[in-house]
Formats: structure tokens, sequence, C-alpha cells
């Protein structure tokens, strides 16, 4: 079966990319944003072909095949080290190619609407096609240093779209802070790489996954501090990825980006680009559970766990919207991260399974949320949830989409994100008691901030509007559609034939206890909800002052940007780089230039000889040469 | 042919003429007397050459010879210096020695 | 006339043509039409000189002629390239031709100006293709000497300081250069009973290892400080800084490669054994300033000083991924000069043009220049990420490949020298970012800002035709790699 056509995937966006790029002050306004839509909807459609070629008309035994669709190289450093660009398409890969097009394509499609009036549309596009295909290229990678390369391209796409308005200074702020932290861990990721490769002797998935073979190739592996070198190497790697995916302590960034413009945000920081760690993870699950018993797993699952908790806490207390929906994201992504470091492989991997529908539903309900909360800032020119209220009179289709996405994200049935949460809190429960409770505890939570938004957003007071709110265009209406009956019906799918830890159809079942705790606290959280917010009261703003100091702290996110803040400021940018330039400045560059001065110094001592006057240098010469002749006849013999 | 004069006695007046020629040089404030002065210089050597090619190696001429290019260098020499000191004095409108001290630094 | 003697001749016939015209307005052409031939004639040489390797030739050096020019001493006029030199020579003509297009409106003695420039050009592209060391030293000097003169008469700010600066420092360089150059030549095999500065002929017998040990570090050092090694890189933010836009382009883009190309050629691979000995000193020396001129750069306002100390720590990069000994860390070492040069280049070119028209360098005084300069704003953007190593520029390619050769060892000093080299680039981020955020991005700080002069042709010109070499290494740069490691192979064979 051919399946080199896939290349075209990738290359489409890029090709919106290079135009709008190129022509960019030539191309009327309208049509990049046509030009992008129109690529990325071609993307999709072979991305829709490609997964229904690959499930459902290969006719296969088993598992799925791993297949090279295409490839070449890009850098042969030696016959160990060669660095392929390909296309490498499996069950994950597959899916990924389908949610990066699928959303891509909405959001661009929105896009048309929701920046009609700016001026650097053109712009906006070109960054949405490079993003669109480096993030392409970054799931279809078939080998690590790839995933790197495209990883770094989509953090740069994503810094140049944060800081789209550049001339508002905390975007500014914000696209050097999702810059700069990612890189961060990035440079941590690539350490890890180097390290890994350097023992698996390949950079390929398909090496660096065999764990046994690496073992049996470099016989005894070097420990430090009781770990071995590969689970060194994963950790580090896991840092790249929890830098991208915005987990404690490296999130800092996640809600500062959303200075973005909201489609950006939907796409890139709730749907493809934020789960890029987690992908990273499941791309590398048979090396993370092989190495030293899967302790690296454990990380992943205490920092996944860990982060979804926090962010939780946090969303509870946040007032501008798209706030709350990058700290709801990021507890989402924390349980992806929980799902994969409680999963086996085989028949235990059910947290594998269920961490990548996680994925695959958060993805549409997400989108699907922070396009909503596009249309309505769109609405209402504001950001913050103190100016609206009451909207559900004045835009419906905005409002059933809405309500949709909370309760796919809130976990009740039958919308989707009630089958894959309900999967990752059972494979959870299997594995560790204490992860299923913090999951179990966040899912209530997650309810309680998802509605308190929906009420205060949709219901509540009536607010005055200085323009009258209504439902955006079609362009923007359509996506949110589409996006609602994904989110309704997405759990329906059977992810355990398609997408499992070792590629053979997992047998779950249906675990009714476990499903009816966590749609009842998910109901909880919602009545609290409704009760608080539903129609205007003073309740929160009396129970958030008796809190006192806790409420301040978790509204000021637990400080922490604030302590990287310190750290930065004060002891790199003051202890180590205002010292090394001092230090520079004044000792190395003074030492040279006191050799300079010395030698000046010394001739302005000496010149003095140097008077100008010829007749006192022809008597210094008469002198010279009597002394010569003195010494030639009295001392040399 | 025996004149009398001993090869010390020439060396004695030409050594007198080549201090006094030193000390011109070295002290006269004026550029035209220095001139003078390293000419009683070349002059002392000159004779030098010459008497010391008659006294002791008298078979040959090249001491005499080299009196001859001596004096014509000499010339050629003074004329040069002479338009050197025209050129200062009409720049500087001054040939004295201590106030031609550009070769300073 | 052999190939390679015509790459003096273009810019000496481009100077003698300069010299001989007299309308004002002719100069720039005329050198902008030589840098151009010379140009096209590099990338001529390059196609030769790969059809000749893809017909089976494999010796070391290609295009080779040897004449005797001072008998008494055996010094020859011997050239020829491998594929570093020719990547090298290529470097260098585009570096020129952009520096002539980047120049073009200079007003001060425009004459005097490109006759410099290009007796500067001469001196580095004869210093690639020697391979008698006594020539190469020769070519060194010409290329040095014209860069006092194009600082201290071009220049602005302190520029006779700097321009002194530089070149005593420069040239107190190249006094430890001559020692040790004389001292290969004193211990060099007897052909005919005469000793010779060539250095294939010193490569294949290298003297005594206790001789090695005692000029090695002259060399090094010598072509060190050229390379801006620490603690000698104190010219280069005060030189650069002080320069004309070509000349920096020239000086960061060409000249301090001479260093790491000297390093190589010389240094390491006449006295190979020495160098595995002394490694580690030079290795702390080279991987602490990785960092130190990262950090350096944190600190600076000043667009040059910035760059400059970027430049120090890029340039340490590449004396660490020499000092590792091994093919892989080498050829990325020579990616990692050519991706610098066309890079720093460019970056210094963008500096002209935001300096001529904002006249002001400190980072702090300007903003939001992204509205009213797009086309050289975006430009910058792009040059810094290929600096930060952005994969699909050629930074990102030049600097994998020189990690993954560092990798390979697993001494603890290496390692800990190859997290840091690694780690650098989270610093260069930085440094990079803080630029962009502050000068092209935010609101428009002064009003004078509104009104500038957007690109013109010749400004365009240059900095596309850096940014397509960069983006081509970037996104290709398996030829070029291909292309180096070839001629890397030999030289580690000879040396392990």
């Amino acid at each position: 079966m051919n399946w080199s056509y896939t290349i075209w995937i990738p290359l489409l966006p890029l090709l919106s990319f290079v135009i709008n790029g190129l022509f960019y002050g030539r191309m009327p306004k309208k049509m990049s944003g046509w030009l992008g839509t129109s690529a990325l909807g071609i993307s999709t459609l072979l991305s829709w072909v490609t997964a229904w070629k690959y499930f459902f008309n290969t006719p296969h035994q088993g598992p799925y095949e791993d297949i090279t669709a295409w490839h070449t190289t890009w850098m042969h450093l030696t016959d160990r080290f060669t660095i392929d660009l390909g296309i490498y398409l499996d069950p994950i890969s597959i899916m990924m190619l389908i949610v990066v097009t699928t959303v891509s394509f909405l959001v661009h499609l929105y896009s048309i609407g929701y920046m009609a009036t700016e001026e650097g549309r053109n712009r906006y596009f070109a960054w949405l096609g490079l993003f669109s295909f480096s993030m392409l290229g970054l799931v279809l990678a078939p080998n690590l240093i790839q995933t790197y390369m495209f990883w770094e391209l989509v953090g740069v796409s994503s810094f140049l779209l944060i800081g789209y308005y550049y001339d508002k200074p905390s975007a500014v702020k914000a696209a050097l802070k999702a810059f700069i932290v990612t890189r961060f861990a990035d440079g941590f990721f690539l350490i890890g790489i180097l390290l890994y490769s350097y023992y698996s002797g390949s950079f390929l998935f398909e090496d660096i996954n065999n764990i046994p073979a690496i073992l049996e190739s470099n016989g005894s592996l070097p420990v430090f501090m009781g770990l071995s070198a590969l689970t060194w190497g994963l950790l580090l790697i896991f840092i790249g990825g929890a830098g991208k995916s915005a987990m404690f302590p490296l999130h800092i960034w996640l809600p500062d980006a959303m200075e973005g413009p909201t489609p950006v945000s939907a796409l890139i920081h709730a749907a493809t680009m934020v789960v890029a760690g987690v992908y990273l993870v499941a791309r590398l699950f048979p090396a993370f559970h092989a190495s030293d018993h899967g302790f690296a797993l454990q990380i992943v699952a205490i920092v996944g766990t860990f982060s979804s908790l926090f962010a939780a806490i946090i969303a509870m207390t946040q007032m501008d919207i798209k706030r709350v929906l990058a700290f709801s994201t990021m507890s989402q992504i924390g349980y992806m991260m929980t799902g994969l470091g409680v999963s086996g492989i085989g028949e235990e991997g059910l947290g594998y399974t269920a961490s990548m529908f996680h994925l695959f539903t958060h993805a549409a309900f997400k989108a699907l949320l922070f396009l909503g909360a596009g249309a309505l800032i769109h609405a209402v020119h504001s950001n913050s949830l103190k100016d609206m209220g009451s909207l559900r009179k004045y835009m419906p289709i905005s409002h059933i989409t809405f309500l949709i996405a909370c309760l796919a994200i809130s976990g009740i049935p039958p919308f989707a994100g009630f089958f894959s949460k309900d999967l990752i809190l059972e494979a959870a429960f299997e594995k560790n008691k204490l992860i299923y409770a913090v999951g179990w505890i966040t899912a209530g939570l997650t309810a309680f901030y998802m509605f308190r938004i929906y009420f205060m957003a949709f219901w509540g007071e009536d607010k005055v509007y200085a323009h009258k709110p209504h439902d955006p265009g079609i362009t923007m209406t359509l996506p949110l559609i589409v996006l609602a009956i994904a989110s309704a019906l997405a759990g329906w799918l059977p992810f355990n034939e398609w997408v499992t830890s070792n590629h053979e159809t997992l047998h779950t079942h249906f675990n009714i206890g476990s499903a009816a705790a966590s749609v009842a606290i998910g109901l909880v959280g919602i009545i609290i909800a409704y009760i608080l917010y539903k129609n205007p009261s003073m309740t929160p703003q009396k129970m958030s002052n008796r809190l006192g100091v806790v409420y301040q702290t978790v509204k000021n996110k637990f400080y922490v940007d604030e302590f990287y803040e310190g750290v930065t400021q004060q002891v790199i940018l003051k202890r180590i780089a205002t010292p090394i330039a001092w230090f520079d400045r004044h000792i190395v560059d003074g030492t040279m230039n006191l050799i300079g001065n010395t030698t000046v110094r010394i001739s302005s001592i000496i010149k003095g000889i140097q008077s100008g006057d010829f007749q006192v240098y022809a008597f210094g010469i008469l002198i010279a040469v009597i002394g010569l002749l003195v010494w030639l006849n009295y001392f040399i013999q | 042919m025996d004149s009398g004069i001993q090869i010390s006695d020439i060396l004695i007046v030409t050594a007198i003429m080549f201090f006094i020629g030193v000390y011109g040089f070295v002290t006269r404030k004026n550029l035209i007397a220095v001139m003078m002065a390293l000419e009683l210089i070349i002059n002392a050597a000159a004779i030098n050459f010459i008497m010391i090619n008659k006294l002791v190696f008298k078979t040959n001429l090249h001491g005499v010879f080299f009196g001859l290019f001596i004096i014509a260098v000499a010339a050629v020499e003074v004329a040069i210096g002479l338009v050197i000191i025209l050129n200062l004095y009409r720049l500087r409108d001054s040939i004295d020695p201590e106030e031609i001290t550009t070769l300073k630094h | 006339m052999d190939r390679l003697t015509i790459l003096i001749i273009i810019p000496v016939l481009t100077v003698l043509a300069l010299i001989f015209s007299t309308k004002r307005k002719s100069y720039r052409v005329i050198a902008a039409i030589g840098m151009s031939i010379q140009t096209l004639y590099s990338i001529y040489l390059l196609l030769e000189y790969l059809s000749i390797r893809q017909a089976g030739n494999t010796s070391e050096m290609v295009f080779t002629r040897s004449i005797i020019w001072f008998k008494p001493w055996n010094i020859r006029y011997e050239i020829g390239v491998d594929g570093i030199a020719v990547a090298m020579i290529l470097l260098t003509s585009i570096v020129t031709v952009s520096g002539v297009f980047v120049s073009w409106r200079i007003k001060d003695l425009p004459k005097e100006f490109f006759v410099s420039l290009l007796v500067l050009a001469t001196g580095v592209f004869g210093f690639f293709i020697s391979l008698d060391l006594f020539t190469m030293f020769l070519f060194y000097e010409l290329a040095v000497i014209p860069m006092y003169l194009l600082i201290g008469i071009w220049g602005s700010g302190p520029r006779e300081y700097a321009a002194m600066k530089l070149t005593l420092m420069l040239m107190g360089a190249s006094a430890l250069l001559l020692v040790g150059i004389l001292g290969l030549y004193m211990h060099s095999p007897l052909i005919e009973g005469q000793h010779t500065f060539s250095i294939q002929a010193i490569a294949h017998s290298p003297m005594a290892l206790s001789d090695q040990l005692f000029f090695f570090p002259f060399v090094f050092i010598g072509f060190g400080v050229l390379g801006a090694l620490f603690p000698f890189h104190t010219w280069s933010p005060d030189g650069h800084a002080s320069a004309p836009t070509a000349v920096s382009m020239l000086h960061a883009g060409v000249l301090m490669k001479m260093g790491g190309y000297g390093v190589f050629r010389v240094a390491l691979y006449l006295m190979p054994e020495a160098a595995h000995e002394m490694s580690w000193f030079f290795l702390i020396l080279a991987g602490g300033s990785i960092m130190y001129g990262a950090f350096g750069a944190l600190r600076q306002t000043d667009l040059k000083y910035i760059n400059a100390y970027s430049s120090v720590s890029h340039l340490a990069l590449v004396l660490f991924a020499l000092l590792m000994m091994d093919a892989v860390s080498w050829t990325g070492s020579v990616l990692q000069m050519i991706s610098h040069g066309l890079i720093t280049a460019l970056f210094f070119a963008l500096i002209g043009m935001i300096y001529e028209r904002t006249h002001t360098r400190d980072v702090t005084k300007m903003g939001g220049l992204m509205k009213v300069i797009p086309f050289i704003a975006m430009m910058y953007v792009m040059v810094g990420m290929a600096s930060l190593g952005l994969p699909g520029m050629s930074g990102f390619a030049a600097e994998l490949t020189i990690f993954v050769g560092a990798f390979q060892h697993s001494g603890v000093l290496e390692r800990v020298f190859t997290v840091i080299a690694v780690l650098s680039i989270v610093v260069t981020a930085v440094y990079i970012l803080r630029v962009v955020g502050k000068m092209l991005m935010g609101p428009i700080k002064t009003e004078s800002f509104y009104h500038m002069d957007k690109a013109r042709w010749y400004e365009k010109t240059a900095a596309i035709l850096l940014l397509a070499c960069i983006l081509g290494i970037g996104i290709f740069p398996n030829w070029l790699y291909k292309l180096i490691r070839e001629s890397v192979e030999p030289m580690i064979k000879l040396i392990q």
C-alpha cells in the first residue's frame, strides 16, 4: 500500500506559510485566510483518508504495523547516527494527525471571522500555517531529533503567535516567557536525547524503545544515584515534555500565553502543542516502562497528578475566562500524564489508551471552550468574567455549544469527557489509590470551575452592554457546531481497538462503580457552582473573604511566578550575569588596558631622552663611539 | 723624500680639527655654523685618508681617490644642507637648531 | 594561471580598478562587480571541487601548486584546497559581497574604504588557500593591517582606542604565532637538506612530543586570540562596536574564523600529540567561555556589544568542538564557523541598518521597530532565531553536530563541558529574545521613530543573500556536512 502521499499533509500548511509569508505585503487581506484554510482543509481530508485506510482498509493480522511512509536523509553524521526526516505512521501518530489537522482547520476557518478586522491578518495566517506544519512534523517524526527539531519550531510559532499583538507590552512579555521557559526545558530535553542516544546508538524510536537490545549491546550501564543512565536520559527528556505541556513547575508560561489571539489559544495552548509532552511520553512509552522498572513513569504520574490538582485549585479563583481555561488545560494534561504514568503494557495498558483517548476528546472540547470563549470575547470586548452575564439571551449558539463542552469536561455522560476521564481514573484506581483519590477530587473541582464560568458568563446578572452582543458569523459558528458534535459523540469511539500500548485490541470492561463515583463528584461540583453563581449574589465574595490568605495565595497562583521572577532577576541577572559583565569589562579588559597603559607610561618616562635636538643626539653618538672604543681597547682581549 | 712630517703630526692636526668640528657641531646655535663644523669633521677624515695613503701605503692611491670622493660628497652634502636650511628658514624664520625639534617622539 | 590564484587576482584587479577610477559613484559599482565575480567564481570552484571528488580523486588537497619564492628559507607559494577551505572561501566571498552592498552609501573616502576592504578580503582568501605556513602568516597579516585603518578612519565612538586595541592584541598574537611557526619550521623534516614550511609535509612527520608541548601553546593562543579565546577576547566587543558595518561583518564573519581555521589546520593538525596532552586546559578555557560569553551578552545594552559577546560564546563553541578531536565534532566545528559567519554577518548588517535609522544602538532606547521597518525587523527576528539554534537554520545543524560529536567522549571533563555547552543555548535564547522583545516589539518609544526609511534595495540584497544561505544550510545541511566530513576524515586518520 502506498502511503507516500502523506507527505502532503504537512507540506500544504508549509506552502500556506511560505506563500503568506513571501507575499506578505502584496496579497489581498481576504485571500490569506482562505488560502490557509483551504490548505488545511485538504490536509484534513488527507488525514481522515489516511486514518480510514490505516484502521479499516489495511488487511492486517494481529497488531497494527508501524509504517515509515516517506523518509530522506537530513544529515548523515555517522553510520550510527543518521538523522532522517520522515513520516512515521502508527496508531497514535494517526490519531494526532486527525486532531491536529482538524482542529487547525477549524481554527483557520474560525479565524477568518475572528480576525476579520485585523491589519496583520496575513502575518497571522502565515504563522498559523507555520505552526500547523511544525506540529504535523512533530507528530509524524520517526526519530527523536526530528521530534526535537519540530518541537523547537512549534515553540517558535507559539512565540510568534502569542506575540501577535506585538505592540502590547504584556503580550511581548508573555511571548518571551513562553519561549524562554520552554527553551529552558528543551535544553534538558536535548541533553536527554544525547545521553540516551549515546547508549541506544540511534535516534530512531524503534531502537530507543527497544530497551533489552540496548542493555545487551552496552553490557552494563553506568549508574548514577541509583538510576541507570537510560532512566536519567528519560527523565531529562521528560523535563522537555513537561515544559511544553506546562506541567508543574514549568507551567508558568501557559496562563500568560493567553495574551495571544483566542483562536491561537484554542489551537496551540489547548488542543495540540501543549499535549506534545504527553505525546512524547506516549511515543517513548516502552522505554519509560522498561527502564528501571518504570521509575521514570512514576515520576510522570506524580508530576501529572500534582499538576492536575494544583491547576484545578488555581482555576477556581481566576476571573479572566481564558486563564481559567488555561489552568483547566494544565489540569487536564495532568490527567493525561497520570494516565500514562499508571499504565502498564499490553493487557495492563488501560492507562495508556485512556490517556490517548482523553487527549483526543480533550482536544475537541477544550478547543470548543476556547473558541466559545473567543466568541464571547468577540462579543463583549473583554476577557474578564466581571464584564459578562446573561449572555444566553444574546448568543444561543455559543451558549449551547459552550454548555456541551462544559458537560464534556465535567465528565457527565454521555459526553466525550466522561468516557476518557473515567478510564483514566479506573486505571489509576488499579495502580495507586492515592493518585485515584487526587484525580477524583480534581474531577469535582473541574466540574465546579467550569460551571462557575458557565454560570457567570451565560447566567448571572444582566449586564448593560455598549454594543448588543450577538452570535458571530457562519465562519465562526460552524467550527463551534462541529466541535460540539465531536465533544458530544467522541466518547463512543472504540478507542481500545485502535490506540493501545501494543497496537492490539485492549479488552476493557465498563466499571459501573467507578463511573458512578466520578459522575457523582462531577454533579456535586456543578450543583455548588449552580448555587453560588446561577443568580448574582455576594456569597462567593464573602467566602473568599473568609478564606483570606489562603484565597489570596491561590488567586496569585501560589506565587510561583514571583518565585521565578525572583530567581531570574535577583540570582541569575544580578548575581551571575552582572558580575560576569563587570568582571569582563573591568578585570579581563582592565588587565589588557593595564598592559597597554603601562607601556605608554614607561615610554612617557623615557621619551625625554628623545628631545628632537639633533645636537644632543650627535653628542650622544660621540659619547657612545668613545665608549665603544674604550671598551674595545681595554676590555676585549 | 724626507719632509720630516711624521704620521703622528698629521694625526694630531686632524684630531684637533675633528674635535673642533665636533665641538662646533654640538654647541653652535646657528645651522650654518653647524654645517661649517660638519665640514671640519669631514675634512679631518679626508686629510687622514690622503696622508695615511701617502705615508703608509705608498704603492697605491686608494686613499687619495677616496679623499676625492669625500670632497665630492661633502660638496653635495653642503648643497643639500644649505637648501634644507634655506627652506627651514622660510618655514620657521629661524635656523636655531634648538628650535627645530620635530624629531621629538 | 591556476585556479586558486585567480581567487587572489580578482580582488587585486578590483583594487587596481578602484585606484585608477576617478568617478565617485563608480567605486561601489566596481567593488560590487568585482566581489560578485569572486562569489560566482567561488561557486564555480565549489562545483569544480565536487566534480573532481566525484571523479575519484582522493588526495588530501586538490588544485595544488608550489612555487618557491624565497630559496634560502625554502618559503613557497604553496596553495591547495580541501573541502574545508572551499567552504571557507565560499563563506568569505558571500560575506564580502554583502559587506560591499551594505556599505553602498558610505560617505567619507569611499575609494579608500573599498580599497581597504578588498585588501582585507584578499588577505583572507590568501589565508585560506595557503598550504605554506609562512605564506599563510603573510596573508594573515595582510588581512589584519587594513582593519586598523578601517576602524580608525571609518569607525564610530572611541574608534582610535578600539582600532589600536584590536591591532595591538592581534599583533601580539601574531608575535606568538610567529614563534610557533618558526618552531614548526626548525623542527620540520629535512627535504633535500632544507627545512620546510609546508603544512602537508610537517603533518606527515610531526615533531617530537617535547617540542610540540613547547610550541603548541604559542600557536594555539596565537590563533586563539583571533578566535576570541578567553581571556584574550576583549578586543572583540570594543572593535566591533566601533567598526563600520561592513567591517564588523567581515571581521566577525570571516576574520575571526581564520582563528578557528588556524587552530584547526596548524595547531591541532601539526601538533596532535601536544593537543591531546594539553587539551584539558584549553577545554576549560573554551568550555567556560561558552557560558561566560552568553552571560556577558545578557547584561549589555549596546546591540553590537551583545553581538560581540554572542560571538565570543559561539566561537568558544568552535574551539571547544575542535578540542574534542574527533571527526564529527571537527565537522561540526567547521559547520559552526560557516554558520556563525553568515549569521553574525547578517546580524551586524542589520544592526548597521537599524543604527542608520535610529542613530542609537542602545536597546533600551528603542521599541516597536517592527511597525516602522518590518523588513529589517523580521530579518532580525529570523537571524536571532538562527543564532539561538532554531532547526531549519544553519546554527542548529552546526550545534547539533557538535553536541552529538562531543557527547561521544565519556570523560567527566568533556561531559561536564558538553552539558554546559548545551545549556548555553538557553542563555542564548534569553539574550536574543530580550533584544527582540525590547527593540522590535512593544510600543514605539520615540516620536522620531515613526518616520523611518524602509529598507532599500541594496540592503535587501545583502540581507536576503545571507539569509538564503543560512536557510539553505539549515534545511539541507547534508551536502555541506559531507563536503567537510570527507576532508576531515584523512586529517583525523593521520593524527590518531
